[in-house]
């Protein structure tokens, strides 16, 4: 009795809650299952992070959990909400407000500068334009590039353009970052910047961070780590051991 | 952030959107110049019409002569007596035109109480013929003296005048005129005169003694406003200079038509009735109806008109609605396909731009929204430039176009015995046929600009929605994509 009311409020302090999450895409006669049951709990404020080899499925994953895409079967409660079960406005809306977004390769409008780029992110909102003007300006300054608020991203260093990036999540304060190898096109001094960056306003802000990397200085970092093999989660003693033995082979590379 | 972001991606890929541009401007143009040439062509149709037919008459009634009618007449020149030889004379005879038979005035009544008739009016067109000479002295055979006409006078067999044997110079000049109605002038002979000197009559002028004259028939005569002019003995007072288009057939002087059949001895006559409709469309009808209400008239509509015209002006006429047309469909629909094809393509490069937006929440809408307003401006641009060559174009043409012939056939025109041609109104322009050379001009309405710059949007609005379309299906986990 004790131990299920423990349980459940648990699960209530629970932000995500997915149960059997499956992603099948067909190609032709084959189908591949992308991932295949993931059962996963996400608490508040965690910095989790999802690692794996390539086509494991991580960034499915990351797409499922940022309202990105609906999975194929399971149920993956986000907030109380199914969101295996919304509507494409509800989904917008949510990603709207819920999520922030951090690319491996920035995604940046070419065209528009550091300042509307962030700008871009509350547009859905209908806000007023002085007004998103000014919001855009703070978060910039958040990540100190307030004196490149004027320039295109071809104009930026690739550390710079990942900043603006982190901005752009940031502007519209989301309860939860997802960050698909946010360091993965940057070099190792700009990996620290950036990854210090995103520790440093998960500790400010109490947001939820959520990485899929295949650095595992950046996994290290991580409060949690959970590791994905052909679309599953492999338990947690694994997900260790797969841990040191990819640390290993770096340092023996 | 809209407009911002449209200029920017416009900006971009400026040279792709100027080609888009210039594709839809050059489809714009062509309409443009071609829709202004067959506008002009139509003009010039128009003009030749109205030279030929006068302006506002939709239809006309004549009655073809009968063989023998309008025929010879006597000048009374024989010399009655010896002792009048060697003296001079001087007659005046005064006949309705050849090859047309008087209709009672009492028809035009008749005619403009049918259905579908806004008006008609009854002219009756007269030739003058003044002999003077002196009787000669010696009697002679029947062979006609030297005369001389001192007018261009139109040498229609009727009105041959049969010259008394002389050999003393005889002065024959013949001028012609049309008795008009002078309660509706809008009607008519003279409706598509313009009177450049003096003024035109005043409807109380039903049976004043008052003339219009050409402007080529006073020059010709020194004959000035306030002159008088001696019509079948009588004298007119010259009020006013009229000047008619180029082609038409006018007579030299007009007077009221009261005169005319006082003068003529047709009293309650008339041989032509000019004919306006209600509306374009009842011309069929009120045809029907007026053959029906005069078996034996000629009635004539400005279509019968229209189809009678050849020459360049014809050629030019099936130039415009056959390969400008065609031409100018073609380009537009290659200009949409181009449009189109750069829209998408440079959407599909924009995958994971559009998926990021997607990502952060930008509704399907708003983004299909950003594209078509990317085309809609491209679309705009092309517009504005085609509009700007299009006039240019048709600058060209009304410029460099030379001047187009209509010929109105001969061949339909029956030639009746005695070289006396029927066929009422086509005879009515003479007895071979006739040429009209008119100045063609390609006019740009509003219309045609507004028509074009629409087309233009529309090509823009296409483009965009099939761009729009291929964007509104991305997913946002393209966003995600590794590959670019």
């Amino acid at each position: 009795m004790t131990v299920t009311t423990l349980r459940t409020l648990e699960e209530a302090s629970m932000l995500y809650h997915l149960t059997g999450v499956t992603k099948r895409y067909t190609q032709g006669r084959k189908t591949i299952d992308a991932l295949a049951g993931i059962d996963l709990q996400i608490a508040d404020g965690e910095f989790l992070v999802i690692q794996g080899s390539t086509g494991s499925g991580k960034t499915t994953l990351l797409q499922m959990l940022g309202a990105l895409d609906r999975p194929t079967s399971g149920s993956l409660i986000y907030e109380g909400r199914d969101v295996a079960k919304l509507g494409e406005g509800d989904l917008g809306e949510l990603r709207s407000h819920s999520y922030g977004f951090v690319f491996q390769s920035f995604n940046l409008i070419p065209t528009l500068t550091a300042q509307e780029n962030v700008e871009t992110a509350r547009v859905p909102w209908h806000v007023r334009g002085d007004e998103r003007r000014r919001r855009a300006m703070e978060a910039l300054a958040g990540v100190n590039l307030a004196d490149r608020a004027r320039h295109i991203p071809s104009e930026l260093s690739g550390g710079e353009q990942q900043r603006v990036a982190i901005a752009r999540a940031l502007v519209r304060e989301p309860k939860v970052i997802l960050a698909d190898e946010p360091t993965g096109n940057l070099d190792e001094r700009t990996r620290d910047d950036i990854i210090g960056l995103l520790e440093e306003l998960w500790r400010e802000r109490g947001q939820t961070l959520i990485v899929v990397t295949h650095d595992t200085w950046v996994a290290g970092r991580a409060s949690r780590r959970i590791w994905l093999e052909a679309g599953r989660l492999m338990p947690d003693e694994t997900a260790e051991r797969s841990a040191e033995r990819s640390a290993a082979e770096v340092v023996l590379a | 952030m809209f407009f911002t972001y449209i200029y920017r991606e416009l900006r971009r890929r400026h040279r792709q959107a100027l080609l888009t541009a210039l594709g839809l401007a050059v489809g714009v143009a062509l309409v443009v110049a071609v829709s202004a040439y067959a506008g002009g062509v139509s003009n010039a149709q128009d003009e030749v019409l109205h030279s030929l037919y006068g302006v506002g008459t939709d239809i006309t009634v004549s009655q073809t002569a009968k063989l023998g009618e309008g025929g010879p007449q006597q000048f009374g020149m024989q010399p009655p007596s010896e002792a009048k030889r060697g003296k001079t004379f001087n007659r005046d005879a005064i006949t309705a035109s050849p090859g047309q038979q008087a209709l009672a005035a009492s028809k035009v009544q008749t005619i403009a109480g049918l259905d579908g008739v806004s008006a008609a009016v009854g002219s009756l067109s007269l030739s003058s013929i003044h002999v003077q000479g002196k009787f000669a002295q010696i009697s002679g055979g029947s062979s006609s003296g030297g005369s001389s006409s001192s007018s261009s006078a139109q040498p229609a067999a009727g009105a041959t005048p049969q010259a008394a044997p002389s050999q003393a110079p005889i002065n024959v000049s013949s001028f012609s005129i049309s008795g008009v109605d002078v309660s509706d002038l809008e009607l008519g002979p003279l409706s598509s005169g313009e009177v450049t000197t003096g003024r035109s009559f005043t409807t109380s002028e039903t049976n004043a003694n008052v003339a219009l004259v050409t402007k080529a028939y006073a020059k010709q005569n020194s004959l000035a406003v306030g002159d008088l002019k001696k019509i079948g003995g009588v004298k007119f007072e010259i009020i006013g200079i009229v000047t008619l288009p180029s082609g038409s057939t006018s007579s030299d002087l007009y007077i009221p038509l009261a005169r005319a059949q006082k003068l003529s001895d047709n009293s309650k006559k008339v041989n032509q009735i000019y004919v306006r409709a209600d509306s374009a469309e009842s011309i069929a009808a009120v045809k029907t109806e007026i053959k029906t209400a005069l078996p034996k008239a000629t009635v004539t509509t400005a279509q019968d008109l229209a189809d009678q015209v050849s020459g360049s002006l014809s050629s030019a006429s099936s130039l415009a609605d056959n390969l400008g047309k065609w031409l100018a469909v073609a380009a537009l629909v290659a200009a949409f396909a181009v449009a189109s094809l750069l829209t998408v393509s440079a959407v599909s490069r924009r995958v994971r731009e559009f998926g990021t937006l997607k990502a952060l929440g930008w509704k399907s809408r708003r983004i299909v929204g950003q594209v078509l307003g990317e085309s809609m401006v491209t679309g705009l641009a092309g517009g504005v430039i085609g509009v700007a060559l299009g006039i240019a174009g048709a600058r060209l043409i009304t410029a460099f176009s030379p001047a187009l012939k209509a010929t109105m056939g001969s061949t339909t025109a029956q030639v009746g015995p005695g070289g006396a041609p029927g066929g009422g109104m086509i005879e009515a322009l003479g007895n071979a046929a006739q040429t009209v050379t008119v100045q063609l001009a390609a006019p740009i309405s509003l219309n045609l600009v507004l028509l074009a710059v629409g087309l233009a949007l529309a090509g823009g609005l296409l483009a965009g929605a099939l761009g729009g379309w291929r964007a509104s299906r991305l997913r946002p986990a393209d966003a995600l994509r590794r590959l670019d």
